[in-house]
């Protein structure tokens, strides 16, 4: 899939940054704009460089209005450009939210696909950096409820960049959200103990060129035959962590989209272990669990030996100093999985 | 995807358009030269009656309100004539206010918290304006006015408490450190999400018209959130209703690592933009306390005796940071803060203060030092109460607490759950 072999060390941050750097001199149309990206880089660096690189006129700062900045991706879109919108955190991307529901999602639909909107639109979101609840929200399950739109969650360097380009490359609106607490390595969930760096990981080796990973396609990370948990983003790496302590011989799939999703995967996988888990930072309520759960219970009921499990968030705000409390780890975790383990 | 392709929409006797991007005239290294910043003569602005309308004075938005001249001197038509006792008194708030700032800023630095803000050099602004209002007046401020609960003489405890989400906090460490929230004292919780705080203004100045109250709203912003929408829809609302509301936009010409060009500062005023709602607006030198006193006070008649809203665009600079989470080494000159025409706030009131003969520089000097000392004291009675991350401060299944009125099931089923996993666990933190 790679059209170069070379491949360097990255953190999540770099990776995405290399996405766009990659397809931006492959695709003159593609232009990144949003708060704070152009000169400055980002306020967490990921569009570092790039406007040094590729000029003003396609990699600029914005006025501060979320509103403002997915309507006039659109608009762009619209004119024929692949525009990649930075939302500075997701806990801001509310005020845009009539543009990408009423606008972005519908465009195509509506207008028999005269008119498109190719935007991919990236987002810090997800908790465990102290950030209170304007700084820690996880709202995918507002956007997968949206039909129209894509939802795209990397769980590692590679893959982010590799979804990265595959969700530039795509003719819908996509939402591609990345998970803060793991830009520098794959935390583990126990927030007492040292992260370990991505550079320690292998999937911090990084193709420097092009590649992509096919939006759709769930990742099985770790194969299992005890049960089957289904995770994204952050909860991948705590889900690994809390199996590999308990000792249980989970198979482990990293979702990567949300919509559209790998059904096929997650199906054979219930049919198999005959359990299921399901883990998001995500509060519960309506959250995307919801959804995986009806699907699996719609589609493997005869196969399951145990209730399906949802461990996550609460339907709480994010606390600020309470966060620890509120984070799915590896605590709530282990007593699910000790439930659902019950009979076995 | 070849840039030698000439497509057929492209008109050959048509020169091609060019996209414009804004870009400020100073960035790191560059020698900062301020000259081109027009600032008129203080004392050299009129001053309309508050019963005019707004349209008779819209050049105002294009000029500047300043009181205090070069020579420390109150001049022109809106020099407010405050008594030396009242001028000592916002001396002292903005100084308070800048010893807080320095004493939590190091807090964070040392592990105490994990964020704070300062308003170097924007102290007038919150301050002074905090004088020119009543007390029951309702503000509806952004993170950069602690200088209004500073003003209103809220304890300095209590804001210290929330921003080490301790035991004592009120909020109960749920909201992140420095987004109070104090209706004691008429101060409306702050928050994370910018502007949304402008039409919420609104709506409690037209509750309170409607209600034939006597109190008016203030609302605060920077001058990047007058790009959000909320800006926008709170104008319309303040013109179509004439409510009585003032709205200050703070342009301290920064919006984290964006200049004011990107909120459309090269294009006209901050102030301008009321023009088009065809509401009052005022243009302030905001490092002139007395230019905001009587500017504020001058809104508050207006708004008070139903002449509706009033726009003032406060022209600052913002001395430091955006937040501690922020270098502005990266993207702006590191002499643009010394080389602000505006000067400094707090030395102009003093120079004021000096000038007339009502102060000096020894006592300002031991002003400096007794405010360092308590804020150093009201520290040490906020840290008693505990820092942030060492330890729970909160109980735990407090956590649940206050999402609604009532708990619902479902949320007292996931705080057993909560407690039955803390127990498990046998963390430290179940056993509390
Ligand atoms: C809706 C929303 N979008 C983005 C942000 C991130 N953000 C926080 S402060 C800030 C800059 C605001 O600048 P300005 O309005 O000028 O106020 P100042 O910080 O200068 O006081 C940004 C972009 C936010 N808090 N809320
Ligand atoms: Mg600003």
């Amino acid at each position: 899939m790679t059209d170069t072999p070379e491949s360097t060390r990255m953190n999540m941050i770099q990776a995405i940054n290399s996405a766009m750097d990659v397809m931006m001199d492959r695709d003159p149309d593609i232009v990144v704009m949003g708060e704070d990206v152009g000169y400055f880089g980002g306020v967490f660096r990921a569009t570092a460089g790039l406007q040094s690189k590729y000029g003003k006129t396609r990699v600029f700062d914005t006025p501060i209005t979320e509103c403002g900045i997915i309507g006039v991706a659109v608009g762009m879109g619209a004119y024929g450009l692949r525009p990649v919108p930075e939302i500075q955190f997701a806990d801001y991307i509310y005020p845009a939210l009539d543009q990408l529901v009423s606008e972005a999602a519908r465009l195509r639909y509506r207008s028999a696909g005269e008119f498109t909107a190719p935007i991919t639109v990236r987002s810090p979101f997800g908790g465990g950096i102290f950030g209170g609840q304007t700084h820690s929200q996880s709202p995918e399950g507002i956007f997968t409820h949206v039909s129209g739109i894509k939802t795209v969650i990397p769980s590692t360097p590679y893959d982010a960049k590799g979804l990265l380009i595959a969700a530039i490359e795509d003719n819908d609106p996509t939402i591609f959200f990345e998970p803060k607490r793991i830009y520098n390595g794959p935390f583990d969930g126990h927030w007492d103990r040292p992260t370990q760096n991505w550079s320690q990981h292998p999937a911090g080796d990084v193709p420097t060129g092009y590649y992509k990973i096919e939006l759709g396609k769930a990742k099985v990370v770790r194969p299992g035959e005890a049960l089957t948990i289904l995770a994204y983003g952050t909860m991948v790496h705590v889900a690994l962590s809390v199996i590999a302590e308990a000792g249980v011989d989970a198979e482990v799939i990293d979702l990567r989209t949300l919509v559209p999703l790998d059904i096929e995967t997650i199906e054979a996988s219930v049919q198999k272990t005959g359990r299921c888990m399901i883990v998001h930072e995500a509060t519960r309520t309506s959250g995307f669990g919801a959804e995986l759960s009806a699907l699996v219970q719609e589609r493997c009921f005869y196969h399951l030996e145990a209730p399906i499990e949802r461990v996550t968030g609460f339907d709480t705000p994010y606390p600020h100093s309470l966060e620890w409390a509120y984070f799915p780890g590896p605590v709530r975790i282990g007593e699910a999985l000790k439930k659902i383990m019950k009979d076995a | 995807m070849a840039s030698d392709r000439v497509p057929a929409h492209l008109k050959p006797n048509l020169p091609p358009l060019s996209l414009y991007v804004p870009e400020p005239k100073f960035r790191p290294g560059d020698t900062v030269d301020f000259t081109q910043v027009a600032i008129p003569a203080a004392g050299e602005t009129r001053r309309p009656d508050t019963a005019d309308r707004a349209d008779s004075f819209t050049d105002l938005a294009y000029q500047m309100v300043r009181v205090l001249d070069e020579n420390g001197q109150a001049v022109g038509p809106w020099n407010p004539r405050l008594s030396p006792d009242m001028l000592r008194a916002m001396l002292r708030s903005m100084a308070l206010v800048r010893a807080f700032d320095e004493r939590m800023f190091r807090a964070q630095r040392q592990g105490k918290t994990s964020f704070y803000m300062k308003c170097t050099g924007e102290e007038a602004v919150a301050v002074a304006a905090a004088f020119a209002l009543d007390y029951e007046d309702m503000c509806f401020p952004s993170y950069r006015q602690q200088g209004l609960l500073i003003a209103r003489g809220w304890s300095m405890v209590d804001m210290m408490n929330q921003i080490y989400s301790n035991t004592a906090d009120r909020l109960h460490g749920k909201q992140l450190p420095i987004m109070y929230s104090v209706k004691e004292a008429g101060f409306f919780s702050i928050s994370g999400n910018l502007a949304t705080q402008y039409p919420q203004a609104v709506g409690w100045a037209m509750a309170s018209a409607a209600k034939g109250d006597t109190r008016i709203a203030a609302t605060w912003c920077g001058e990047g959130s007058t790009a959000e929408g909320d800006f926008h829809s709170a104008c319309t609302f303040a013109s179509v209703y004439r409510a009585p509301v003032i709205f200050n936009v703070v342009n301290n010409q920064w919006a984290i690592s964006s200049f004011s060009g990107f909120a459309g500062a090269e294009s006209t005023t901050f102030a301008a933009r009321a023009v088009g709602y065809g509401i009052a607006g005022l243009r302030v030198d905001g490092n002139d306390a007395l230019a905001v006193y009587a500017a504020t006070a001058w809104a508050a008649e207006r708004a008070r005796t139903n002449q509706g809203p009033t726009l003032i665009e406060h022209f600052t600079y913002r001395a430091e940071g955006h937040s501690t989470s922020d270098d502005p080494g990266q993207y702006r000159s590191a002499g643009e803060p010394t080389a602000w025409p505006l000067g400094d706030p707090i030395a102009r009131l003093k120079d004021h203060l000096i000038a007339i003969g009502e102060w000096d520089e020894e006592r300002h000097a031991a002003q400096d030092k007794d405010l360092a000392e308590q804020v150093k004291a009201a520290q040490k009675e906020a840290e008693a109460n505990g820092v942030l991350g060492h330890g729970l401060h909160q109980p735990l299944d407090s956590l649940f607490d206050g999402v609604f009125e009532e708990m619902p099931w479902h949320l007292r089923e996931q705080q057993a759950q909560m407690i039955a996993e803390e127990t498990a666990s046998g963390r430290p933190w179940a056993r509390k």
